[in-house]
């Protein structure tokens, strides 16, 4: 079995040890089953880093093994500089969660870890299928485990959520499948994404393909105008949910556009890149002035998520090595951030349990540890350099300023927002006088939840102030990703 | 003078038959209440059946036996084994519900499903119009008496009578189609039937005419719109481990009948028989899929919900002939082949965890008294998400490779139209996948209206883990079965 095999099948087989585990009066075993199995999980993805080849553009780790011979499907995995970071990260916040979900969650606590270590175990299956089919049932999988999560450990509203949750992500996704068959059918009978990629295609056949990716994409990632489950759905979803939807689950479409939409149909790409910038800048501007009248502090988060992830879109449809990679940095940055802000949220949450931004206020006097944590976080949320958000979306705004010089602007005046909507929130519910006597009432964060967050702090600063260990992995994939969207598929 | 291998191809069913009589008159001495002597000796010969059908099939001969009136061949014997294999399951998942229901009281319900089960094997096998017909009216005699099994319930009386009206008006129209096509090729014999049509001397609207009324009785027993009236009802009114004997098995030998009337018999009329499945197929996912986002009671639900999934199969079925080439046919036909499998497989373990929550003077029908589950028996309540993830078609379960290789057949084709027609089954089974989280959301998201306990006996338990964890298997490696359904059909299309 390959490391690769290894990183997608320990975590599940532990998720499925776990719901085997039983009921709540075993909790403790349970909890620290868990802790144990996400730490294995993401010990075994650490020597891929010491492993992998930063310098050939090459598949790396690949497992090749017939799957569904009927269909041509093959267990074909495989890492390159562009999925290479997503597989660390997921196992990464996979542990994370476990130790946020350790006190808060009391009931049915095997099925909430189990649920969560299956699904980053088909997440990780997800950045390393090189098989489309795969890549499909990986895909589509992930959806199993979220809509429970959110369903079972969810706010007052959470059944709606659940089902928009589910409903709008398949309807897409659907399109997707029935994309994946035609491919199959032109390509003789073969679901792997090489030869896909040498695929020759017509104009009118490429139009087709890429709407039916972007219908499944732009839904995960999620774009505007089809992003309006994001916030209703983080809403609802318990802390952990929200933290793994905003860090990995996104991170799905973006990547998809890469691996399928970009290299597939690549005249298609470039004839819709317009297309896709202008949605991508709505999300970044018009998200970014939704995201500041929030009242509820878990829908401004995602409102930013919304307004981040358009800029990883438009780094990638302006079609230029600092905008491709700005954008892969700012996935990865972004599920650091996002991930920090949603626990943040969720320590809160814990404490008073509301997440409107008027409940709280002077939040620094009660709990200055917490605080402390959450101003750097809300920084990176703002893209202040020297912490993660700052590089990729730097990377992108010139990427952008290069490609057009009002795009650019446009996309610059991000920054703007984004700090505004951040700091006026931090402002609200940290500083100032002491809000109300559930303020007055807050400890301080303990060890567990300490720990989780300087995890997450490390990793923004590190990500923020030496960048190069990100980018150095990409660079190679990047440009022959590029160089082979640059090459037309029509003769 | 009957040749040897005329008693070799028809061994399975004469053994069914010896035994089920033997089962009738030994249970006349059983005194005890749950029947287990009867009970065992029917597992036991079923067991027996499935595994000398699983050597046919695996020996992939064809053989015609009885002056062609018959013909095993390795579809046929495949579906045989896995009805078998079926029927056992329903018994095992029954038996606990009869007993509480005072339909033990006679070992009527051992004897009719395997007289049932004769009946879909002679459907099966039937390779001449006439026994077709026979074997049909067997399994639905029977059948009519099993939904009846429950004499003094008003409910169960009523889709009984219901069902054998409407049943035997279908019949009707099926033999009537049948001495069409006799009148005008001179045959019942089905290889006779399709050398007659291949020849283009038989008046095509005589043929056609015919072939309306086969289609017609087909859609009946497969339950497609607009001949589905009769399943809701029978399905809620039946008495549930009745309804599972209905809505399980049968389908197989509902899907071999087809394969044997149409493919067998009329390939050459495909372009006509094509555009009416079409039609049917259609007009299932739209009813089949809204209709069963209104019901509230399970039963009508998955009825409603197996209208829909027949759509799929029909969908299937339309991939074989394009333009005159029979190329695809073999990669359509089996992926319907496939479906069908993976439909009685789910369904069986949806129907056998309602069969295990139904109690004495309690019948959980009602989606609501599903709610909670998960708190109840998690182990259940995973059961059943994963049969109604799989009816839904969401990966990695097995109801997502049967959507997956019929949309493929479909596209395969290279024909606009279906790749249209793809597409709107694909978000036909999005308006599905709603229903079917539903009942996930009740068990999973509700809190449960009783604390109590589920009791299952050790059978029943090992049984529906069994079926449950198939379900995940052939989800994880469906590539086993789907090869054996492309090897069947393969076989069945060369001789």
């Amino acid at each position: 079995m390959g490391l690769l095999s290894l990183a997608i099948w320990t975590p599940i087989a532990f998720g499925l040890v776990l719901l085997a585990l039983g009921r709540d009066d075993q909790a403790p075993t349970v909890r620290w089953v868990a802790l144990i199995g996400a730490l294995i999980s993401f010990l075994i993805t650490l020597p891929l880093y010491g492993q992998f080849d930063g310098h050939s553009g090459a598949m790396q780790f690949v497992e090749n093994a017939p799957w569904i011979e009927r269909f041509n499907v093959n267990y074909h995995l495989g890492l390159d500089g562009i999925s290479f970071w997503f597989v660390l990260l997921t196992a990464f916040i996979n542990v994370i969660v476990v130790i946020a979900g350790w006190e808060v969650i009391t009931s049915r606590v095997n099925q909430y870890m189990g649920a969560f270590l299956i699904l980053s175990g088909l997440m990780i299956g997800v950045f390393c299928a090189l098989d489309g089919m795969l890549f499909y049932v990986f895909f589509e999988a992930t959806l199993i485990p979220m809509y429970l999560i959110i369903g079972i450990w969810g706010g007052p509203n959470k059944i709606y959520a659940a089902f928009k949750f589910f409903l709008y992500t398949l309807l897409g996704s659907l399109l997707l499948l029935v994309a994946l068959i035609y491919l199959y059918t032109q390509s003789g009978g073969s679901f792997d994404l090489q030869t896909w990629y040498a695929l020759p295609l017509g104009r009118t056949a490429q139009t087709y393909i890429f709407f039916a990716f972007l219908a499944a994409f732009a839904v995960k990632v999620p774009m505007w105008p089809v992003h309006t489950w994001l916030p209703d759905v983080h809403v609802e979803a318990p802390t952990g949910g929200s933290a793994v939807l905003a860090a990995i689950m996104l991170k799905l479409g973006a990547y998809g556009f890469l691996r399928f939409s970009m290299p597939i149909a690549p005249d298609a790409a470039h004839e819709w890149a317009g297309f896709m910038i202008a949605l991508s800048l709505i999300a970044v501007v018009y998200v970014g002035l939704v995201a500041m009248v929030q009242q509820d502090m878990k829908k401004l988060v995602a409102y930013s998520s919304v307004a981040h992830m358009g800029f990883v879109t438009l780094g990638f449809f302006i079609f230029s090595d600092l905008g491709v990679s700005g954008g892969i940095v700012q996935m990865i940055a972004h599920g650091f951030v996002s991930a920090a802000m949603f626990l943040s949220i969720g320590v809160l949450y814990d404490r008073v349990h509301s997440r409107e931004i008027a409940a709280y206020g002077g939040v620094v006097n009660t709990m200055p540890k917490f605080a402390a944590f959450a101003l750097l976080f809300s920084m990176a949320n703002c893209g202040l350099p020297g912490t993660a958000g700052f590089v990729g979306e730097w990377m992108v705004i010139l990427g952008a300023v290069k490609f057009n010089f009002w795009v650019g602007v446009a996309a610059a005046s991000a920054l703007i927002f984004g700090a505004a909507y951040t700091l006026w929130m931090f402002k609200r519910v940290y500083l100032g006088a002491v809000g109300n006597h559930h303020v007055q009432e807050l400890l301080d964060i303990n060890a567990r939840e300490f720990f989780m967050l300087l995890l997450l702090a490390a990793a923004v600063l590190y990500m923020g102030l030496y960048p190069k260990l990100f980018t150095d992995v990409m660079d190679t994939s990047v440009t022959q990703l590029l160089t082979h969207v640059a090459h037309s598929k029509l003769n | 003078m009957i040749d040897k291998i005329s008693w070799i191809s028809v061994f399975p069913e004469l053994l069914l038959l010896v035994m089920a009589c033997v089962i009738a008159l030994m249970d006349l001495a059983v005194r005890t209440p749950l029947r287990g002597a009867t009970y065992a000796v029917t597992l036991l010969t079923l067991a027996s059946v499935a595994l000398l059908e699983a050597m046919y099939g695996a020996s992939a001969t064809t053989m015609y036996g009885f002056g062609n009136m018959v013909v095993t061949d390795a579809m046929g014997s495949w579906l045989k084994c896995f009805a078998t294999v079926a029927v056992m399951v329903t018994l095992v998942y029954g038996r606990p519900y009869a007993g509480q229901r005072d339909m033990l009281r006679g070992g009527e319900l051992f004897t009719l499903s395997l007289f049932a089960l004769l009946g879909m094997f002679v459907m099966v096998s039937g390779n001449n119009f006439l026994v077709i017909y026979l074997g049909l009216e067997l399994l639905t005699l029977s059948s009519y008496a099993l939904v009846a099994l429950r004499r003094d319930h008003v409910v169960a009386t009523e889709a009984a009578i219901k069902y054998f009206v409407l049943g035997a008006m279908a019949s009707g129209f099926l033999l009537y189609g049948m001495s069409m096509l006799y009148g005008a090729t001179g045959s019942l014999d089905i290889t006779a039937v399709f050398k007659a049509i291949a020849s283009g001397h038989v008046r095509h609207q005589v043929l056609i005419f015919g072939l309306v009324f086969i289609v017609a009785g087909l859609a009946f027993k497969l339950g497609v719109v607009p001949f589905h009236m009769w399943i809701p009802d029978v399905y809620q009114g039946a008495p549930t481990a009745v309804t599972l004997m209905i809505g399980g098995a049968p389908k197989l030998a509902a899907f071999g009948m087809t394969m044997r009337l149409l493919v067998e018999g009329m390939l050459p009329l495909a372009i006509d028989w094509q555009q009416m499945l079409m039609v049917l197929a259609v007009s299932s996912l739209v009813v089949g899929n809204f209709a069963a986002i209104m019901q509230t009671n399970v039963k009508r639900m998955l009825a409603f919900s197996t209208i829909s999934q027949m759509g799929f199969v029909l969908l299937g079925l339309m991939g074989g002939v394009v333009n005159g080439n029979t190329l695809s046919a073999a990669n359509a036909y089996s992926s319907s082949m496939f479906y069908v499998i993976t439909y009685v497989l789910t369904t069986l373990a949806s129907f056998g965890v309602l069969l295990l929550l139904s109690r004495e003077g309690f019948e959980s029908e009602e989606i609501a008294d599903l709610a909670g589950l998960n708190q109840r028996s998690p182990l259940y309540a995973g059961i059943m998400a994963v049969t109604m993830f799989s009816l839904a078609g969401i990966p990695p379960l097995a109801g997502f490779y049967a959507k997956l290789s019929v949309l493929q057949a479909l596209i395969t084709t290279g024909v606009p139209a279906y790749l249209y027609l793809a597409v709107f089954s694909v978000i036909m089974s999005l308006i599905g996948a709603f229903y079917y989280l539903r009942v996930i959301k009740v068990m999973y998201f509700d809190a449960p209206i009783t604390a109590s306990h589920v009791v299952a006996g050790a059978d029943v338990r090992v049984v529906l883990c069994l079926n449950g964890a198939a379900i995940i298997v052939l989800g994880l490696m469906p590539g086993g079965l789907m090869a054996l359904c492309a090897r069947s059909v393969l076989q069945m299309l060369g001789s």
